[in-house]
C-alpha cells in the first residue's frame, strides 16, 4: 500500500519538475498521470495494490472538489455580477457538447462497424 | 465563562484541525441528503457540501485562507487522484484499441465545441475577459481544470465552482439530450456524459450502464489531457 501510494506521488513529482523545467502548460499531475500509464503499459501488469490505492482516491474523488469549490466565496461579487454569462455558458454550452459528442461518436462508430466485420469474419 | 468561549474559538479556529473535520461532516451530510432524497443529481454531494460551508465561514466571518488551512490536506490528494486516473485508462486500453477512430474524432470535436460553446457563449452574454478565460476548461475535471485556469490567466477557484456546476447540469440534462437526439449507441453516451461532465457526469453514466461509463471515464481522462494540451495554446493564438 505504501509502496503503491509512493509510486504515485513520485509520478506526481517527476510530473511536476517536469512542468517547471519544460515550461509546458500542462498542469504536474497530468504529465504524472501519463508518466504512470506508459508505465503500466510498458510493464503489461497492474499491481492489485496500486488498484486499490486509486479505488480509495477514486471512491472519495468528489470530496476533493469541496475544498476548491469553497473558493467560489472569495469570488462571490464576480459571480453575482456575471450570473447571465455563467448560467448560459454552463447550461447551454454543457447541453451543445452532450449533443454534438453523442451524435458525432454515434456516426463514427456506425462507419467504422462494416470495416471491422470485414477484418473479423 | 463567555470568555472561555471565545478563548476556545480563537484555539480552535487556528488550528487545522477544526475546518478539516468541518469539511468532512458537510460531504457526509452531502451524502446522507443525497441518499435520502433519492439519489436525485440536483442534490449533489458536493455542492451541499460547498454551500453548507460557504455559509459557515460568512456566519463565523472566517477568511477563505484560515478555512484553507485546515481544508488543504483534502485539497493535496487532488494531485495524486489525477495521477491515479493512469488506472481506470490502462483498464480500458483493449476497447480503446478497437474504437480508436471514433473515440479520437468524437473527442476532438466535443473537446472544441466544449471549449468555444463555454467562451462563446460567456461573451454574447456580456462576460468580461477574466470570465471567459475561468469558463474555458470547465468541461474538464477539477484538477486539471484548475490547473489550466491557473496557466491561461483564469480565476481557479471560480473555475472549480463551475466544473462543479457542469457536472450536475451534464447528469441532470445529459439523458433528455441524448435521447432527443437519439443517440442510443452506449458508448457515445458515454463519450458524451465524459467529455461534457467530466467526474460527475461518469458518476451517473456508470448508474445507466457499464459500457457507457466505461467510456465516460476515458473520455473524461482523455478530454483533461487534450484540453491541457489545447487550450493554453488557443489563448496565446488568440492574445
Amino acid at each position: 500500500m505504501l509502496g503503491n501510494l509512493t509510486l504515485i506521488l513520485l509520478c506526481q513529482l517527476i510530473g511536476e519538475i517536469i512542468t517547471k523545467v519544460t515550461k509546458l502548460p500542462v498542469p504536474g499531475p497530468v504529465i504524472g498521470m501519463v508518466i504512470l500509464f506508459c508505465g503500466l503499459f510498458l510493464s503489461k501488469k497492474m499491481p492489485a495494490e496500486l488498484e486499490s490505492v486509486a479505488g480509495f482516491l477514486h471512491r472519495y474523488l468528489p470530496l476533493l472538489f469541496v475544498p476548491a469549490g469553497v473558493g467560489v466565496i472569495t469570488n462571490l461579487d464576480l459571480m453575482l455580477r456575471s450570473w447571465a454569462p455563467l448560467a448560459g455558458a454552463i447550461i447551454i454550452g454543457t447541453a451543445i457538447t452532450i449533443a454534438v459528442t453523442g451524435l458525432v461518436m454515434q456516426m463514427a462508430n456506425r462507419r467504422q462497424k462494416p470495416d471491422q466485420q470485414e477484418l473479423q469474419p | 465563562m463567555n470568555g472561555d468561549i471565545t478563548q476556545l474559538w480563537v484555539y480552535l479556529s487556528t488550528s487545522p484541525l477544526l475546518w478539516l473535520t468541518v469539511t468532512l461532516l458537510a460531504y457526509q451530510l452531502g451524502v446522507w441528503v443525497f441518499q435520502r432524497f433519492g439519489f436525485s443529481p440536483i442534490l449533489n454531494p458536493v455542492l451541499t457540501a460547498v454551500l453548507v460551508l460557504v455559509i459557515l465561514l460568512k456566519l463565523t466571518g472566517t477568511e477563505y485562507q484560515a478555512y484553507f488551512k485546515g481544508a488543504q490536506f483534502i485539497h493535496f490528494l487532488l494531485g495524486p487522484a489525477t495521477v491515479a486516473l493512469a488506472i481506470p485508462l490502462y483498464r480500458e486500453v483493449a476497447t480503446i484499441r478497437k474504437t480508436f477512430v471514433p473515440i479520437l474524432i468524437s473527442l476532438v470535436v466535443g473537446s472544441l465545441v466544449a471549449m468555444v460553446s463555454a467562451v462563446g457563449i460567456a461573451w454574447c452574454l456580456g462576460g468580461e475577459r477574466v470570465l471567459l478565460l475561468t469558463l474555458a476548461p470547465k468541461s474538464v475535471t477539477t484538477p486539471i481544470a484548475m490547473g489550466i485556469s491557473e496557466q491561461i490567466g483564469g480565476l481557479p477557484a471560480l473555475t472549480a465552482v463551475a466544473v462543479v456546476l457542469t457536472g450536475i447540469t451534464g447528469a441532470v440534462i445529459g439523458d433528455l439530450v441524448l435521447n432527443w437526439m437519439r443517440v442510443h449507441d452506449q458508448t457515445a453516451r458515454g463519450m458524451a456524459f465524459g467529455v461534457a461532465s467530466h467526474g460527475i457526469g461518469t458518476a451517473h453514466a456508470m448508474q445507466k450502464s457499464r459500457v457507457s461509463g466505461a467510456f465516460s471515464a476515458l473520455a473524461m481522462a482523455l478530454n483533461g489531457l487534450l484540453t491541457a494540451l489545447l487550450l493554453p495554446v488557443l489563448v496565446s493564438l488568440l492574445r
